[in-house]
């Protein structure tokens, strides 16, 4: 794709050739936006929530589902302008959302600690290897009635949760991506003479942050439910808690208004690694940007 | 007297065996091979006979089961700087910038910060790729991936290049253009060179000498002096001489009566 055919036989061949070269990939670099979205297509997905929403406002109606089984969103609407004046909406948010980055920070730090040594140390991959598989099978959330008896009704059983849930994908993730880095990159570095540290810090490291970042996204929606769980378990903190609590009284719209609420959250902790992602992953060409 | 750079001294290379009861494998057996300060020597073989793995022993990344590798006479015990290497796959890093990987091998050694950029610059420029120092490898075609990988390997300066089918990924034209670039290179700076290569051609037009391996255990059977042929430095006009097409068809021959013996054994 370098050079025309004909340049094999001048004696400084690609001199000429070359400038071609950089007008093209200069060209490739400068497009802007390469995921695809275009005014139309952005249009066609308001256009796709506009009709959802008419739907579900009119269509219940008029089949005759009484209101408190399917609120409209009108209803759900008013309901959320009331919980958020008199059931301290924010305030339970708010204590979600701390139990939601406290337990993805520390889930993911120990993911990523753990996943190194294992990826490093194949022998304690190899001893460890059973128990890892065991938990990892295990429904995480089941432990939730576990921690809550343990810790009470406090904030920190729910973090516990998230971070037993975050961990494993992010673990998963980093371990098999120390493990397939390309062994001729490590020869390369050990033919400059690097030490073992430099080996991690220069080539295993930087190589494996592309799949630590799909672990991280995963793991930013997993982080919502394990706290949610926590909190549908006990205590009477967070969205968890506003969820039962509308159960309770039999308030579908106030449940529906939690869930809402709590959809948005995962969705600005999903765009906030996804971000951070394009961030540090900058070096990654666009199109290999897929969305899990 | 031009002395002697690297030298393989009766160095053998066994493996283990892959399987309990199995043949440890051995890939080299007593190979000796000497290389002169600002040699240029071309290593052809059957596929699997060792070539790799000579190489390897050359850089200190494997050490000989028996025998021994010396560069400037003394023996390689691991990875030193007199050595260089460059391999098919160009392993830049794709999270570098062009700069940055030509920088990889002198930052390992510790060089700071600002005479590295100076000396991966120049490199760069040697190797015509000014202009695409902040340019990640993925930008860049084949043929410039592999001249950023000869800039690498060139900035730390190495006594001997060890290059093991550097090209062969590459389309005809631009592996002509970097045979160019390489050939020129290795004589401006008077870098003595040890290069694997399928392609006959390539083997004459690059080098000072031709060393054919045979079938594995490999060993060295046939050592031809390119002597009479002149314009080391300049491939695309050797190519052109007769005399080429004669060693060619004399590697052919010896491939090709090794590729029967052994169809001959089975
Ligand atoms: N690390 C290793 N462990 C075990 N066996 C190996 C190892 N490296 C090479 N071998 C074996 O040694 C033999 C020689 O391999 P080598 O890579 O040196 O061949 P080569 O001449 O470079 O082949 P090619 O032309 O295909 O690159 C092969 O049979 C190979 O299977
Ligand atoms: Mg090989």
């Amino acid at each position: 794709m370098e050079q025309p055919v004909e340049t094999g036989q001048s004696p400084r061949p690609d001199a000429r050739a070359e400038p071609q070269s950089v007008a093209v990939i200069a060209a490739t670099v400068a497009t802007p936006d390469e995921s695809g979205f275009t005014p139309g297509t952005i249009a066609a997905s308001v256009a796709v929530l506009v009709v959802f929403l008419a739907a579900w406002e009119l269509l219940p109606r008029a089949v005759g589902v009484p209101e408190f089984i399917l609120p409209p969103p009108s209803k759900v609407w008013s309901e959320f302008l009331r919980v958020l004046a008199n059931e301290r909406l924010l305030w339970h948010a708010g204590i979600t959302t701390l139990e939601i980055i406290a337990g993805f920070v520390l889930g993911c730090l120990l993911g990523v600690v753990i996943g190194f040594v294992l990826g490093l140390s194949p022998k304690a991959e190899l001893v460890l290897s059973p128990y890892i598989l065991a938990l990892q099978i295990a429904p995480k959330v089941a432990f939730a009635p576990l921690f809550v008896m343990w810790l009470g009704y406090t904030v920190y059983p729910k973090i516990l949760v998230a971070i037993l849930i975050v961990f494993f994908p992010v673990m998963v993730n980093v371990l098999t991506a120390v493990r397939t880095v390309d062994p001729d990159m490590v020869s390369l570095a050990r033919s400059f003479s690097a030490t073992r540290l430099q080996i991690f810090r220069l080539i295993e490291y930087p190589a494996s942050l592309p799949p630590l970042f799909a672990g991280l996204r995963i793991a930013a929606t997993l982080a919502v439910i394990g706290v949610v769980v926590g909190e549908l378990v006990g205590g009477n903190l967070g969205l968890g808690y506003l969820l039962t609590y509308g159960e309770g009284q039999g308030n579908t719209a106030m449940v529906f208004v939690t869930i809402i609420v709590l959809t948005l959250i995962g969705i600005v902790a999903y765009a906030a690694v996804a971000l951070l992602e394009r961030r540090v992953l900058h070096y990654i060409p666009k199109v290999q940007h897929v969305a899990v | 007297m031009p002395n002697v750079r690297i030298e393989f001294r009766n160095v053998s290379k066994r493996f283990p065996a892959r399987s309990r009861d199995g043949e440890p494998v051995t890939a080299v057996l007593n190979v000796s091979v000497s290389i002169l300060d600002g040699e240029v020597v071309s290593l052809i073989g059957p596929s699997g006979c060792g070539k790799s793995t000579l190489l390897n022993m050359g850089s200190g990344l494997y050490l000989p089961s028996e025998g021994e590798v010396l560069v400037d006479g003394r023996r390689v015990a691991g990875p030193n700087p007199q050595v260089a290497f460059m391999l098919q796959k160009d392993l830049l890093l794709p999270w570098r910038t062009i700069l940055q990987n030509a920088e990889f091998g002198l930052e390992v050694r510790g060089v700071a910060a600002i005479e590295r950029r100076e000396r991966a610059h120049a490199l760069l420029k040697k190797c015509r790729l000014s202009g695409f120092e902040s340019h990640y490898p993925h930008q860049l075609s084949g043929g410039m991936r592999q001249r950023a990988a000869l800039a690498r390997t060139l900035a730390v300066d190495p006594l001997v290049l060890l290059m093991d089918e550097p090209f062969s990924a590459l389309d005809a034209q631009t592996k002509m253009v970097l045979q160019q670039d390489l050939a020129r290179t290795i004589a401006a700076e008077r870098k003595t060179a040890l290069l694997i290569t399928h392609d006959l051609v390539e083997s004459i037009a690059l080098a000072d000498r031709v060393l054919v391996m045979s079938q594995r255990p490999g060993k060295i059977i046939e050592e031809i002096r390119l002597d009479d042929l002149p314009d080391r430095d300049n491939p695309m006009l050797r190519r052109g001489r007769p005399r080429v097409q004669e060693y060619a068809a004399r590697l052919v021959e010896l491939l090709h009566v090794r590729e029967k013996t052994e169809a001959e054994s089975i």
